[in-house]
């Protein structure tokens, strides 16, 4: 049973690192709560599988597509929902859920409440330690694994992450040094969404794409951001690895509960919250002021 | 402005003549989702055929029937069904009401339906308690049947009857005496029942129930359940699903080359977009369902065929639409009325051979279960067929298959 709940834990620590990175960098960084993150993913989901399953082109350029077209409908949705509201925070809030639910219902007027599956991008499964992995799950973690390290370095190694960072650490001082604020924002969704989207490319053939499956892994997005520390990327990936092994715990552990493992996951972050209110890796919130 | 006047009133006489020539049957399902597609498509077959043929014979008098199509969005939002059934009585006037699938929602729509009075045949919801109110306060509910599928307790006699025709056949193949069985339930009331049941009986018929694994409805991975079913040695998941879990488990069962046969209720499984929305891995997935190409009564193979045709895919269960209108139908042209005390008591005697199944009704309007009636079939999800295979005595069955070993 370890070496299950070993490998299993790993695996969907991937999976909901993917996720994560991108929802802590627009959460965490730019301080933009963005609840529409995980529509954007649905988005994704849906455009590579119109690409790949009805029009026919390949794997590639269908994810190559998709994440474009869906990074560039986020900066529109940007410059038009969020930025005229984004100083205040409650107003992009609910600007935001408007904007998942919008997509929710467009999806649901388009494709019907279907649940549609896309085809593995890499066929076959691999054993390792006795458990079965299939290549596909492989394959998100070494995205998961690309994806954040070219996020530490746009974040750490070029001027743009430089200019994200100043004005997220403060806003103003950013703005009065020359910084176009609002363009560095608008850079932050482009990345934020475009590491959903890539997300919604890889994971989909995973999971089942329909109209509500960005509310799952919302809250799983949350609990692990919150979890792992505000704007730490390092927080997201190891507050993610908690979420997975600790989900996985809980089936092999107490298999007639396994309904609960989303549940007993936000307890282990209250418990984290309780003890450290920064979460893991994230900054004191009585530092950042 | 006098000549206006007539023609305008003469225009409104001819009408509302017009109007009182026709039925108006409201058609109520989720219209977004495959239930609710099901429910009109089979609800337009038998409109087609009826108008086709002249209408309804009321006491000499031919109407034709005018569906109305009400989106009931149950399956995201209960007050959306009773908002809809309510709309279709008062603003609409429908004469007769079919349809609903959510449980929850069939419910709350059976209390507007009482109130008003109206006949509503169910086509889609399981819940016993449907049921139990017709036999707890009649007067109230007597408008009330269950047309399909059959109530939640004779489902589960159905699963176990097939479970014992899979139990000997691994028997006989993989030379065990005790199979082991793992039970996939999604956390949902309505697997409660099944999964207690499941406990006590599958001891009793020389199985061993190895564990219960109960992720949620809406779960997206199921690989550490799968993973653990894995271990457990089973050789039969028995399913209780009925959300998109129903996927992800089949899917993931086909990625991880599992042993294991899944045999149960998983409500995706009976769609023809099963197969794709599981990528192609859900091979030997089998279910309980009620079309196939196959002799359940004698009316089952041409409505099939033509479903097929129109739609270009196979009927789910809700299609059964058709067969509730054209009972419908045969009763009020037996009676010669549309009065709905009257009908009631028509529908209560009947003997009604539908197109999945040949209908009676028991003191609470369910159906009354009989294996080769009312029990439905099973079928496999054989390289992207789904072949059916239960009961083995009905004409154009076809093996079931195992996973090689």
């Amino acid at each position: 049973m370890l070496q299950d709940i070993l490998v299993t834990g790993l695996v969907n620590g991937g999976v909901y690192a993917l996720l994560a990175i991108g929802f802590s960098l627009i959460f965490g960084v730019a301080r933009i709560v963005n609840i529409a993150h995980t529509a954007f993913y649905m988005l994704a989901a849906y455009c590579f599988y119109t690409l790949l399953v009805k029009t026919g082109l390949g794997f590639l350029l269908s994810g190559v597509i998709a994440v474009g077209a869906v990074t560039l409908f986020s900066v529109i949705c940007y410059r038009l929902v969020i930025e005229p509201v984004r100083e205040h925070e409650a107003a992009v809030l609910i600007a935001t859920i408007a904007l998942a639910l919008i997509f929710q219902e467009l999806m649901l007027f388009t494709f019907g409440g279907h649940f549609l599956g896309i085809p593995s991008t890499l066929e076959g499964a691999v054993r390792f330690l006795g458990v079965s992995i299939p290549y596909q799950r492989l394959l998100i973690l070494v995205v998961a694994g690309v994806s954040l390290a070219a996020v530490w370095f746009v974040l750490y190694r070029t001027r743009l992450g430089l200019a994200i960072r100043a004005t997220a650490n403060d806003l103003e001082v950013a703005n009065l040094m020359g910084m176009n604020v609002h363009r560095v924002a608008m850079a932050t969704v482009a990345i934020s969404v475009a590491l959903a989207a890539v997300a919604g490319v890889v994971v989909a053939p995973v999971f089942v794409v329909d109209p509500f499956m960005w509310l799952a892994p919302l809250v799983t997005m949350l609990a692990i951001v919150v979890l792992g520390g505000l704007g730490s990327l390092k927080g997201s990936l190891i507050g993610a690895l908690i979420i997975g092994y600790v989900e996985a715990i809980t089936v092999f552990a107490v298999p007639a509960g396994a309904y609960l493992k989303g549940a007993v996951a936000l307890m282990i972050m209250v418990a984290v919250l309780l003890v450290r209110p920064e979460g893991l890796f994230g900054v004191a919130f009585e530092e950042e002021r | 402005m006098l000549r206006s006047f007539t023609i305008g009133l003469a225009a409104f006489a001819v009408a509302l003549g017009a109007q009182a020539q026709t039925i108006k049957i409201a058609i109520l399902g989720p219209m977004a989702f495959v239930q609710g597609e099901n429910h009109w498509a089979g609800a337009e077959m038998a409109r087609d055929e009826i108008n086709k043929a002249g209408g309804i014979n009321v006491g000499g008098k031919r109407m034709q029937i005018e569906l109305i199509r009400a989106d009931t969005n149950e399956i995201q939002s209960v007050p959306d069904a009773t908002n809809a059934i309510e709309r279709v009585i008062t603003r609409d006037k429908a004469d007769f009401l079919i349809g609903g699938f959510r449980s929850e929602a069939v419910l709350a729509m059976q209390e507007v339906a009482m109130d008003n009075k109206k006949i509503f045949l169910g086509a889609g919801a399981a819940h016993s308690k449907l049921g139990q109110n017709v036999e707890e306060n009649y007067n109230r509910y007597k408008y009330w049947f269950r047309y399909t599928p059959t109530k939640d307790v004779d489902l589960a006699r159905t699963l176990f009857a097939v479970m014992a025709s899979i139990a000997q056949q691994i028997r006989t193949e993989l030379k065990t005496d005790t199979p082991k069985v793992a039970l996939l339930a999604e956390k949902a009331v309505w697997t409660q029942g099944l999964i207690g049941a499941a406990q006590k009986n599958l001891p009793a018929m020389k199985m061993e129930v190895v564990g219960l694994w109960q992720p949620s409805a809406t779960a997206t991975d199921v690989t550490a359940e799968l993973s653990a079913i894995d271990r457990a040695g089973a050789h039969i998941v028995f399913t209780m699903l009925s959300g998109p879990v129903g996927i992800s488990v089949a899917r993931q069962m086909g990625e991880r080359n599992m042993k294991a046969v899944a045999w149960g209720i998983n409500v995706e499984g009976q769609k023809d977009e099963f197969w794709q929305a599981a990528a192609g891995k859900a091979q030997f997935v089998s279910t309980l369902d009620t079309y196939a190409e196959v002799e359940m009564t004698p009316r089952t193979i041409p409505f099939v065929r033509a479903f097929k045709e129109r739609y270009k895919k196979m009927p789910t269960y809700n299609a059964a639409t058709y067969d509730a209108i054209i009972m419908l139908k045969s009763v009020i042209e037996k009676e010669s009325t549309l009065d709905a005390d009257r009908l009631v008591a028509a529908i209560e005697k009947i003997e009604h051979v539908g197109t999945g199944s040949i209908v009676t009704f028991d003191k609470r309007h369910d159906l009354v279960w009989a294996v080769g009636k009312t029990a439905g079939i099973a079928v496999q999800w054989q390289d992207g067929q789904k072949v059916p295979f239960w009961p083995p005595n009905v004409k154009g069955m076809k093996p079931f298959k195992l996973p090689a070993r």
